[in-house]
């Protein structure tokens, strides 16, 4: 890639479906997966003659979602009537927010490769979302879902000041922690709860203005953020090294193709026609409804790795990639009311955890085990009365049923065996069955015991005490 | 003489006394439309059946005794414009012509609740638009005092259908003087309420910044009764007021001694016909004569509100009917190559010309470059006006002025030329920007039609305004006079 000539200027349009529990302008349902056209009415269907009138829930969320963002939050908001024709827009307009969102002038602290770089957040703003269309194959009929229509939504739009798809991708994933935290949303790209356009282009070092951007749309998760802005950044750095222009344009990015392509130009852009909707009243904020809100706002974040760090002496990379994700963080204190050890749980959820749940491609939600299981775990290992490597078939089995450890370990039969006469009796057969291993010791071969404690632990079906194994087999070779 | 030249009350006493039922009703209803509607043309949906059926129960609900609502048994027409349950709507568009609604407009279940028996759905402009219901994409409706003459628009139907004793009573609605104009033209009474009054939810909506719906009727009395009946906050409408509402039938005194009159030069100056300006001078010689004093005022950005209304109603305009689409409800252009096709053909061959002409205006008026311009300095002008009212209301109780600068225009007559058509509601326009409240009473004939008294008063103040009203009416007969047909 030749960036290296250039630098990358992005800004992102995120938008996070808010989970109120009915719509932002009528009552239906907000849930998630109903079969087509069920959770409809005349108002979000855009009937003759209907009127919108506004959830407040949707307002405090929204609110909620800003000030987490460290918005300021005026004391007016008013909506207005973005228009464009499309069947997934009944009314064909979009009740938004033009001159006055809820919040503005907000900002994010991400952290790319141990450097900390605060991002500038421009507004974030209320608006209802469109319905979803399905294109039947061969093109000859498409098919309008109005579920969604209405479902309300924040749009942040940050400043240009993401340098590279990683930092965007930093910036995303930070601004889905601060969502989950504030509890106003599911942020799940893979059900549309979080998405995200990007406004990117390219500019020589030290040049002031900046290039033409691509807007680059359908990028479905994290993964495809990334991917999608790396080959936007190469394809604008050939152009520009060809001496070409880059066209400013809408870009679709092609998660099977592997590549972003043209929707629409310049000339194609919609004139949406703001205006303030006529149906809606302005929103007076006063600073009771805001210090309620600000009230309700939780321990975020970036706070709660601080505190990981401090109270817990967690490295600060256990702390940032726990606290990444709330329910992983809750997990993590939950475990903490069974164990005093922080580390050890801090260690079982970045490796045995973390590593389960890339594997298989599953959110914490997926899998059974609870922060009791872990925390009660950790204290059988201290105890003794399992070893680490029976902990892990126990955790294993934790994850897939949610039992108790202690329970496992008692159908199972997995209690360390620590009582010094059943283990030497083992080892004597061990040390019987393997004179050649025998001889090596004698001949300072000192990985032969290494080899010993292996059979014993295997005799005894991995329930012997390996430190006391070991003990007793020098203690018999010596003899 | 028509069972419907009697006032609200006097038809409530007769079914007390057993003398009438709501059957009887609503059989001179659907007599006299069968006699007049093809000459007027103020239907285009009737109800008969159920209209009929409704009667019927109420008979029994009258004999049986107990609470009886507040228009008890009276047949109503709804403008096309206000949504009925199961009921073709159809706003006199083409686009509709085969639109029934799912849900009742929030005016439509009160008249229900309130025991009135619907008729049917009356015949307007196309959507509101026009002053003189030859926009109708179906048919026009003509005047009851002379059939050559326009019944006045957009709530053509509505006030046709009264003076021809087609209903009892009506409801229109009122963007720039659609309910005041026609009511003028015909010689009733009409009124439109202070924005945010009645609830908007189910009126299709024009310009949602100016339309309220309101009713007409042959009387002031009548007219009290049923906005007693429409107003009052409704929690699915965000811009309807929550404000407590009196008893109008109580403020219908017949006092109007002190009562401060405003006529603003204005509206009885250029483009005003000298005949009708002499009904109102006629009008303020009898108020005098009750006690009330007038003076001559200024309201100086009268000549502004024309051009502010066609910004600002034609830029909502664009917007709220981009939904007839031909997707989802209304008539599908057949055949359409791809979807930009199917919005285009269906919204050409679905819209007539005037709507054609206004949504455009509108587009122009709201796009990029030109917004600050058109829309916000219209916006601006709005203020201004409605500014010029609130002074003026600072010293008077109440204004006076005609309707509209003439009586009714001949059909055919003023098409070729949209402007002098929008001229029509110069005296109209500038009280629905100000968001005041107005009614429209006859006040005398000229050449055999009649001329429209406007009083306006300050928001959600209806009960001075009828009071007026109402007083004027004891004391003069132009509301007893029915067209010979």
């Amino acid at each position: 890639m030749s960036t290296s000539k250039y630098e990358t200027v992005i800004g992102l349009e995120v938008h996070v479906e808010l989970h109120t529990n009915s719509k932002i302008f009528c009552g239906c349902s907000t849930e998630f997966g109903a079969p087509p056209n069920t959770h409809t009415c005349p108002i979000c269907l855009g009937h003759p003659g209907v009127l919108p009138v506004l959830n407040r829930q949707a307002v405090d969320y929204a609110m909620k979602a800003a000030m987490a963002l460290n918005c300021t939050i005026g004391d007016r908001s008013k909506f207005d009537r973005k228009n464009y024709f499309y069947p997934d827009s009944p009314k064909a307009y979009q009740i938004s927010q033009f001159d006055q969102p809820i919040g503005e002038h907000g900002w994010i602290d991400i952290e790319v490769n141990g450097e900390t770089k605060r991002i500038g957040i421009t507004r974030l703003h209320l608006e209802e979302d469109a319905g979803k269309l399905t294109h039947v194959d061969g093109g000859y009929a498409s098919l309008v879902d109005f579920n969604r229509v209405g479902t309300p939504l924040v749009e942040i739009v940050s400043e240009p000041e993401l340098s590279s798809p990683e930092e965007a991708r930093a910036y995303l994933e930070k601004i889905r922690a601060i969502m989950q935290y504030c509890e106003v949303s599911d942020v799940k790209m893979e059900e549309g709860s979080l998405r995200c356009d990007a406004n990117i282009s390219l500019r020589p070092y030290g040049q002031e203005e900046f290039g033409i951007r691509a807007e680059l749309k359908n990028m479905n998760s994290f993964r495809g953020v990334q991917k999608g802005m790396e080959y936007e950044e190469f394809r604008q750095a050939e152009i520009l090294d060809d001496g070409g222009v880059v066209v400013q344009e809408t870009r679709r990015w092609d998660e099977g193709q592997g590549k972003t392509i043209s929707m629409r130009g310049k000339e194609q852009a919609h004139d949406y026609r703001y205006f303030p909707d006529p149906d809606l009243v302005t929103l007076h904020i006063d600073d009771a409804w805001k210090q309620r809100i600000r009230a309700s706002i939780p321990e975020l974040p970036d706070a709660r790795k601080e505190r990981y760090a401090t109270e817990y002496g967690l490295p600060s990379y256990d702390a940032s990639v726990i606290t990444a994700s709330k329910p992983l963080a809750d997990f993590f204190e939950e475990s903490l009311k069974y164990t005093s050890d922080a580390k050890a749980v801090s260690n079982w959820i970045m490796g045995d955890l973390l590593g389960y749940l890339n594997s298989s491609n599953l959110e914490l939600s997926g899998v059974k085990v609870t922060g009791q299981g872990l925390g009660e775990m950790i204290g059988l290992i201290e105890k003794g009365t399992i070893s680490n490597k029976i902990a892990k078939t126990v955790f294993k089995e934790m994850l897939e049923s949610g039992k108790l450890p202690s329970q496992i370990v008692e159908e199972q039969g997995l209690v360390q065996i620590s009582d010094e006469g059943a283990i030497l009796s083992i080892v004597e057969q061990v040390v019987l069955a393997n004179p050649q291993s025998v001889e090596d010791y004698n001949a300072g071969k000192q990985k032969a015991i290494g080899f010993l404690v292996g059979q014993v632990m295997k005799e005894s079906k991995g329930k012997a005490n390996p430190a006391l194994a070991n003990k007793l087999i020098v203690e018999v070779l010596s003899r | 003489m028509s069972l419907f030249d009697y006032k609200l009350s006097e038809i409530h006493n007769k079914m007390n006394d057993g003398e009438l039922s709501p059957t009887d009703l609503v059989d001179q209803a659907f007599k006299t439309i069968q006699e007049r509607d093809d000459r007027v043309g103020a239907y285009l949906t009737l109800d008969e059946e159920k209209a009929r059926a409704t009667a019927r129960r109420l008979d029994d609900q009258l004999i049986a005794g107990g609470d009886r609502g507040l228009l008890f048994g009276l047949p109503v027409g709804i403008k096309d414009n206000i949504v009925t349950d199961g009921l073709r709507t159809t706003c006199a568009s083409q686009f509709l012509s085969n639109f029934n609604p799912v849900y009742d407009a929030t005016v439509t279940k009160k008249l229900r609740h309130a025991d009135s028996v619907i008729l049917g759905k009356l015949n307007m402009d196309e959507f509101a638009m026009g002053g003189s219901n030859e926009n109708s994409s179906f048919h026009p409706v003509r005047n009851p005092w002379n059939l050559e003459y326009v019944p006045g628009g957009s709530s053509g139907g509505s006030a046709a259908s009264v003076a021809a004793g087609e209903a009892y009573f009506t409801l229109g609605s009122d963007t720039g003087g659609s309910i005041r104009q026609p009511a003028s033209y015909c010689g009733v009474v009409g009124l439109k309420p202070t924005y945010g009054l009645v609830s908007r939810f189910g009126l299709v909506a024009f310009a949602s910044s100016l339309d309220q719906i309101g009713p007409v009727t042959k009387n002031v009395e009548d007219s009290a009764y049923v906005l007693q009946a429409i107003a009052g906050y409704d929690s699915m409408d965000s811009t309807s007021a929550n404000v407590d509402i009196p008893d109008y039938l109580s403020a219908l005194t017949g006092d109007v001694k002190g009562l401060r009159i405003a006529v603003p030069k204005e509206y009885i100056g250029e483009g005003v016909d000298a005949s009708v300006k002499e009904k109102i001078m006629d009008a303020l010689k009898v108020l005098e004569g009750l006690g009330a004093v007038w003076e001559e005022v200024s309201l100086p950005h009268t000549e502004y509100a024309v051009a502010t209304y066609y910004l600002l109603a034609s830029s909502e305009a664009s917007s709220n009917l981009a939904r007839f689409d031909g997707v989802r409800y209304g008539v599908r252009a057949n055949n359409p190559s791809n979807l930009l096709d199917l919005y285009h053909e269906s919204r050409s061959q679905g819209f007539g010309p005037e709507v054609k002409r206004r949504i455009m205006l509108g587009t122009y008026a709201l796009s990029s470059g030109y917004y600050d311009a058109y829309y916000l300095k219209a916006q601006k002008v709005r203020t201004l006006i409605k500014r010029d009212f609130d002074q003026v209301f600072e010293k008077y109780d109440i204004i006076i002025g005609p309707t509209a600068p003439t009586t009714a225009f001949k059909l055919g007559s003023q098409v070729d030329n949209p402007l002098t058509m929008y001229l029509n509601d110069i005296l109209t326009i500038p009280v629905s920007l100000a968001g005041v409240p107005a009614v429209s009473i006859p006040c005398g004939f000229v050449d055999g039609l009649p001329v429209g008294m406007q009083i306006i008063g300050k928001s959600f103040d209806e009960s001075t305004v009828l009071r007026v009203a109402h007083a004027f009416e004891q004391h003069t007969d132009h509301h007893t006079k029915r067209p010979n047909m």
